[in-house]
């Protein structure tokens, strides 16, 4: 499946990643990663650890609905994978991110911009096994 | 108030990731797609976040604390350790196959899409799973240390 190359539209939503990772620092000095604000939201220490992570979560969500109110389209999810795909999937993402402690926000966002050495290694890793995987399937398997 | 700003922080986010293309597995398959349907936007997705992130960080950090907490909440550890590098590698094989990533996932759920419903269940799944691996592991090497 081609999708069209969006330039202005990624950059421009990177930018507002990156802002809302520097405004929950500026906040509550925590780090912007996904894992990490779902992990804790799923085991808090205590009420007030859980409530600013179930706010994040539910300030993203209304995410889509915010850019349909100001555009006027939802944002394009299309999912080219099959269910079963999809299930395996998000169960070794699950697994993988909680041994690693962090993903492309966490770690490839927030723990680049503070130059981790750990997260620029787990960015690397991750990033190459991506690659590898989505070519064995594409072209090895699936080609 | 603590909470209005986390909420408006996750809605910066979210509407980052919807306008990104992150919520979106086919731009994001095709972005490590190089050797057929290549799309390079998530390259500028990254570099966009890493500049804002990068800058905004260094003027953040500088002060003793943040504005609603008594400090910062960083990791500490500079060690490279196995589990940090096969972990991240595992993810990425899952990331490859799905096409969704955390961060990606969880505001695409705002789309209503019962795909999304499915991956973010077995993500959820999958991290209760991590945990016991790990709770497991770290017995492991307690017990031999």
């Amino acid at each position: 499946m081609e999708t069209a190359f969006t330039p202005f539209q990624s950059l421009g939503g990177g930018a507002l990643i990156g802002l809302a990772a520097v405004l929950l620092m500026a906040t509550l000095g925590r780090i912007m990663g996904a894992t990490g604000i779902l992990a804790g939201f799923m085991q808090p220490a205590n009420l007030s650890d859980w409530s600013w992570r179930a706010a994040v979560l539910a300030g993203m969500i209304t995410g889509p609905v915010a850019v349909l109110l100001l555009s006027g389209s939802m944002p394009a999810v299309e999912v080219p994978v099959s269910t079963t795909m999809l299930i395996i999937g998000g169960f070794i993402v699950g697994i993988g991110v909680t041994l690693g402690g962090g993903c492309t926000s966490g770690h490839g966002v927030c723990g680049m911009a503070r130059l981790s050495p750990r997260s620029i290694v787990a960015t690397v890793a991750f990033m190459i096994t991506t690659g590898i995987t989505v070519f064995v399937i594409r072209h090895v398997i699936g080609g | 108030m603590r909470l209005i700003l986390s909420y408006i922080i996750g809605l910066i986010f979210g509407i980052g990731i919807s306008i990104s293309g992150m919520a979106n597995p086919a731009k994001v398959l095709n972005f490590f797609d190089i050797a057929g349907s290549w799309d390079p936007s998530l390259a500028f997705v990254m570099g966009g976040a890493l500049i804002v992130t990068f800058i905004g960080y260094r003027v953040v950090l500088k002060r003793p604390a943040p504005m609603m907490d008594s400090g910062f909440h960083l990791p500490t550890r500079k060690d490279l350790d196995l589990r940090l590098i096969g972990g991240s590698a595992l993810f990425g094989v899952g990331w490859g196959i799905a096409g969704f990533c955390p961060g990606g996932a969880l505001p695409a759920l705002g789309t209503g899409r019962s795909e999304v419903l499915i991956f973010v269940g077995a993500l959820v799944v999958g991290i209760l799973a991590g945990k016991l691996l790990q709770n497991a592991m770290t017995r492991r090497s307690a017990q031999t240390a």
